[in-house]
């Protein structure tokens, strides 16, 4: 058990990483971020846990196959918004269809929201398969390696 | 050309300084065999550019390399570095006249060009007063979002983003079809030494 420390940071680390790439997946419309940094950071406390439990327990908590499928939605999220202003009659990715009365541009709003958390899963989902493929390969790394 | 002349201000100095730290730790990379090093470095290297952009007051490009750059890409790195050696081998000298040569024309050419360029920070820039103006002027009654940024990336320019979005995809897609066919669907695992014939690395 010589990875104390680690896991107790891990523990108390691990909330505020998640709710910190929340503020910023759904504040990119008021201050600096967005979905690339917010799945980016949604990740990182991902490898977190993978370093101090290791990488077996992750995938119990977030298990590869979940990965995948959260990669192609978060796409599909994405495009779909597209052809979903499309199909209310505007262009491809012109959100003011969402929401053609709004005086404020409620629907560039909703728009930007969506299309932003699209690429947050996207970002989150592929860090996390390419991050556990590079990993899951050489499960025990010697204390002693480095 | 304008007439605009940079000021020798304390934050042209911190850019002045933050430049001479990316060059010495690029250089420092250059020479470092040790694998582990290298990593550790470039993630040192994205680190100052990303300090780098927050004195360009660009925040939200700085953010994504503080993220991306100095995190993941160090984390995965890391992850890549376990598979291989923990050394590079000792370089094979042969064409190194030649590369010399070819990094010095590249490198007078862009030196060359930057004699074009309008000077660092010239509010009468091309970048600064034609589209760059436009963005700044519009967004506000075009998509009425505070973040300027944020409106480019996801509105004005959204088929890029969905471009952007589906490289990271397909990044993903690849790795995925190189080292994990068969685990992430359930099918056989293969090991590494059952593909090397029992070979270690």
């Amino acid at each position: 058990m010589g990875q104390l420390i680690l896991r107790v940071t891990t523990k108390l680390l691990f909330a505020p990483i998640i709710l910190f790439a929340f503020y910023v997946q759904f504040h990119g419309d008021y201050g600096p971020g967005g979905g690339f940094q917010a799945g980016i950071i949604f990740a990182v406390a991902f490898f977190l846990h993978a370093f101090s439990y290791g990488i077996e327990e992750t995938k119990k908590v977030l298990p590869p196959k979940a990965l995948t499928v959260a990669m192609v939605v978060g796409v599909l999220l994405y495009a779909g918004t597209g052809v979903a202003t499309m199909l209310l009659g505007g262009n491809f990715l012109g959100y003011d269809a969402i929401d053609p009365e709004s005086t404020h541009h409620a629907g560039q709003h909703y728009g930007i929201l969506i299309v932003e958390f699209g690429v947050g899963v996207t970002v989150a989902a592929t860090m996390l398969a390419i991050f556990y493929l590079f990993t899951g390969r050489e499960p025990d790394i010697d204390q002693d390696d480095w | 050309m304008s007439e605009f002349e940079v000021e020798l201000t304390p934050i042209v100095l911190l850019d002045l300084a933050f430049l001479t730290m990316l060059l010495l730790v690029a250089v420092a990379m250059l020479r470092s065999r040790h694998l582990f090093a290298v990593v550790m470095l470039s993630g040192i290297y994205s680190l100052l550019s990303a300090g780098f952009f927050v004195s360009l007051d660009a925040v939200d490009v700085a953010f994504t390399e503080a993220a991306v750059g100095a995190g993941v890409s160090t984390v995965l790195m890391l992850g890549g570095m376990l598979l291989t050696a923990r050394r590079e081998k000792p370089k094979t000298p042969g064409r190194a006249p030649v590369a010399l040569a070819a990094v010095f024309a590249t490198g007078a050419a862009l030196i060359y060009a930057t004699i074009d360029m309008p000077a660092f920070g010239d509010p009468n820039a091309p970048a600064n007063v034609a589209v760059g103006q436009a963005y700044v002027d519009e967004t506000p009654n075009d998509i009425a979002v505070p973040n300027i940024v944020t409106a480019v990336l996801a509105s004005y320019r959204g088929f890029d983003t969905l471009g952007e979005t589906m490289v990271i995809f397909t990044a993903g897609v690849a790795v995925i079809l190189l080292l994990g066919a068969g685990s992430l669907r359930g099918g056989r695992e293969v090991s590494d030494k059952d593909a090397a014939g029992g070979e270690e690395q």
